[in-house]
């Protein structure tokens, strides 16, 4: 069993409460940053640790935080994603529900750090219910002088608000949010500039996500190089995982890096296995956008060895035989599951969710659509599949911000394994309508035989 | 979408409306206040139930920007009702995880109990519904959310939805 790094007093009663944070260590590294740490030693830290940005991209924080252009008499700003709305993922939702003082203490340090005098943390309008938790906890942060006016007599000053969005999973990549929280439409800039140079306001600006902030608070705690030793490789420290679809025991788990994807979907500890006795036949790993993949390429990589949940060895493979870590959004499918209903379901919601900026994706993302949902319909074409790549690839690397490409990949990769279920749906029209094509070969564990035949 | 007959409504601000609108604009820069029109917008909806034209003015007259800036951040988010609604809205979410554990069959449910289609309001005023996409409760789904305080409702079955309707009807809300 690993070690909890952010999650483990989560079962306290009334660690939502300051009080109670603050009995089990919290707090404690604004007190060791503040008093005995420069900014500079604090990125240098974060750093060490490895973090890798926890959203989606995964690229490493220190390194993020020391591109913070610092001119002088200009304000800068550390703006928190927390617009979390990938389908699939609800980790920072569990975070900021039920302990809301772990994403405030490390903004607090990560704000000290980066020199930040006014932060921001920019939830999605749906989380009403967290907002208001946030706000509690800020306000208590506040009267016990954590925040505010010469925080623990440091000197060091900070304000710290809660924004809500508007419902538009857009706001999710880093200036889409910037651009909302500035109060306009959610379209996506053209970078150069980064918001490191140019952000919120024309200002330098970090933007992280919810759990690579709480992420900071073990690492001033602990050291960036005890940090660093947890996880495997290159993906270091302990990752948030949402397990969600047909897994008998969906929910947020905190794991080590590099912990065998068959222990997570199979071990009581974790999933516990597929709900209702049912097989296993496909997995989505880290979010709607990630390439989806067979039962057999999800535990085994191309080349027999176990796959890891981790950066490199979800991604081992490419696209051609593997996937990506993502946001940590874990979708599991069972063998009554239609894949080409569950590709339509996805296209419609980049569709809906594009933000009409770039005509590839707008255009695009519409067509896909159509498409899809004339194969689930029994009304497709043995050309459809093709046609669907060839528009995925003319989305993909044309567009301003990464939607495109995701609105792209889960298509291609759909195809790419399951084509013969596409390709069913096609000459089994009306048969594809009243049910679903099953398990074929790519089942964990395989279906006997006579099953096949 | 805007409509043409909204566009008569009127409405009067409350002055605890416009003390939290007061409010929220502090927390930006000099100049800047163009930020709060997200938080705005929604005390407006929990205060009437939707975004009306004529109120979307009003904003941009308290925030000293242009109607048409308000009027293009309400049509491009999706939270935002831009026409009369149910007082309670049902948003079931329909995106992938929730629909493999049968987002679908509680929408059509939902259609049924209520009698009527997608983004129309029930004749006594109580209820409207429709699908969202993905509220970030994947291990829960099914789920659904109530505005304006946007109360979840995890794990759906037939018979917590029936349960859910009959005890807003009565006036009974978590």
């Amino acid at each position: 069993m690993g070690r909890k790094l952010l999650l483990e007093h989560i079962n306290v009663p009334g660690i939502n409460t300051f009080d109670v944070y603050r009995s089990k260590g919290g707090y404690a590294s604004v007190e060791k940053a503040l008093k005995t740490m420069s900014p500079e030693e604090i990125v240098e830290e974060v750093k060490k640790s490895g973090l890798r940005g926890r959203g989606g991209a995964g690229f490493p924080t220190g390194m993020k935080w020391s591109f913070l252009a610092k001119p002088e008499g200009v304000e800068r700003y550390l703006v928190c994603n927390a617009d979390e709305s990938e389908p699939g993922t609800f980790k920072d939702r569990y975070l900021m529900t039920y302990i809301p003082h772990l994403l405030i203490e490390g903004m607090i340090v990560a704000s000290f750090a980066l020199g930040a005098k006014t932060s921001y943390i920019y939830v999605r309008g749906e989380m009403m219910p967290q907002i208001r938790i946030l706000e509690r906890a800020i306000a208590e942060a506040k009267a016990k002088g954590f925040l505010g006016k010469n925080i623990l007599g440091s000197g060091y000053d900070l304000e710290l608000y809660v924004q809500p969005g508007g419902g538009a999973y857009i706001c999710g990549e880093e200036t889409a949010l910037l651009e909302s929280l500035e109060g306009k439409r959610g379209n996506p800039r053209i970078k150069p500039p980064f918001p490191a140079i140019a952000g919120l306001y024309g200002c330098p600006t970090v933007v992280n996500n919810v759990e690579s902030i709480a992420a900071v608070v073990p690492i001033i705690n602990e050291g960036g190089e005890e940090y660093s030793k947890l996880g495997i490789g290159r993906s270091t420290g302990t990752k948030l995982i949402s397990a969600g679809g047909n897994v008998k025991k969906p929910g947020v788990y905190e794991i080590d890096l590099g912990l065998p994807v068959e222990e997570f979907l199979y071990s009581d500890e974790y999933c516990g296995g597929i709900a209702n006795g049912k097989r296993l036949k496909a997995v989505v790993a880290g979010g709607s956008s990630v390439p989806i993949l067979p039962a057999n390429l999800f535990l085994k990589t191309i080349n027999n060895e176990p796959r890891l949940m981790s950066y490199e060895s979800l991604s081992d493979g490419g696209f051609v035989s593997g996937t990506m870590m993502g946001s940590g959004g874990f979708i599991a499918y069972d063998e009554d599951q239609c894949i080409v209903r569950n590709t339509w379901n996805f296209t419609r919601f980049y569709h809906h969710e594009s933000c009409g900026q770039c005509s590839p994706c707008r255009e695009g993302t519409g067509w896909m659509e159509k498409v899809l949902h004339r194969l689930e319909h029994g009304h497709g074409r043995m050309s459809d599949m093709d046609l669907l790549v060839d528009v995925s690839k003319k989305i993909e690397g044309n567009t301003i911000c990464p939607l495109g490409d995701a609105a792209a990949w889960p298509v291609a990769s759909a195809i790419r394994h399951f084509r013969d279920e596409f390709e069913w749906h096609v000459t089994h029209g009306a048969e594809a309508v009243t049910r679903n094509f099953g398990l074929a070969h790519y089942a964990d564990p395989l279906p006997k035989p006579e099953v096949l035949a | 979408m805007l409509r043409v007959e909204d566009a008569q409504v009127s409405v009067e601000f409350s002055p605890e409306l416009l003390n939290k609108m007061a409010d929220t604009v502090t927390r930006y820069p000099e100049g800047k206040q163009k930020s709060a029109l997200l938080p705005i917008l929604h005390y407006v909806q929990a205060e009437f139930g939707w975004v009306s034209p004529n109120a979307m003015d009003q904003v941009a007259a308290f925030l000293k920007i242009q109607p048409i800036e308000v009027y293009e951040v309400a049509t491009f988010y999706t939270m935002y009702l831009l026409r009369p609604s149910g007082k309670y809205v049902l948003e079931v979410c329909r995106t992938g995880p929730c629909g493999v554990v049968g987002a679908d069959k509680i929408m059509d449910h939902i259609e049924k109990t209520l009698g009527v289609p997608e983004g129309t309001v029930t004749p006594d005023g109580l209820f409207s519904w429709r699908g969202v996409e993905c509220l970030a409760a994947c291990g829960f789904g099914p789920v659904l959310q109530i505005g304006p305080e946007y109360t979840f409702y995890e794990n759906l079955t037939e018979a917590s939805v029936d349960k859910l309707i009959g005890d807003l009807r009565k006036g009974i809300k978590e």
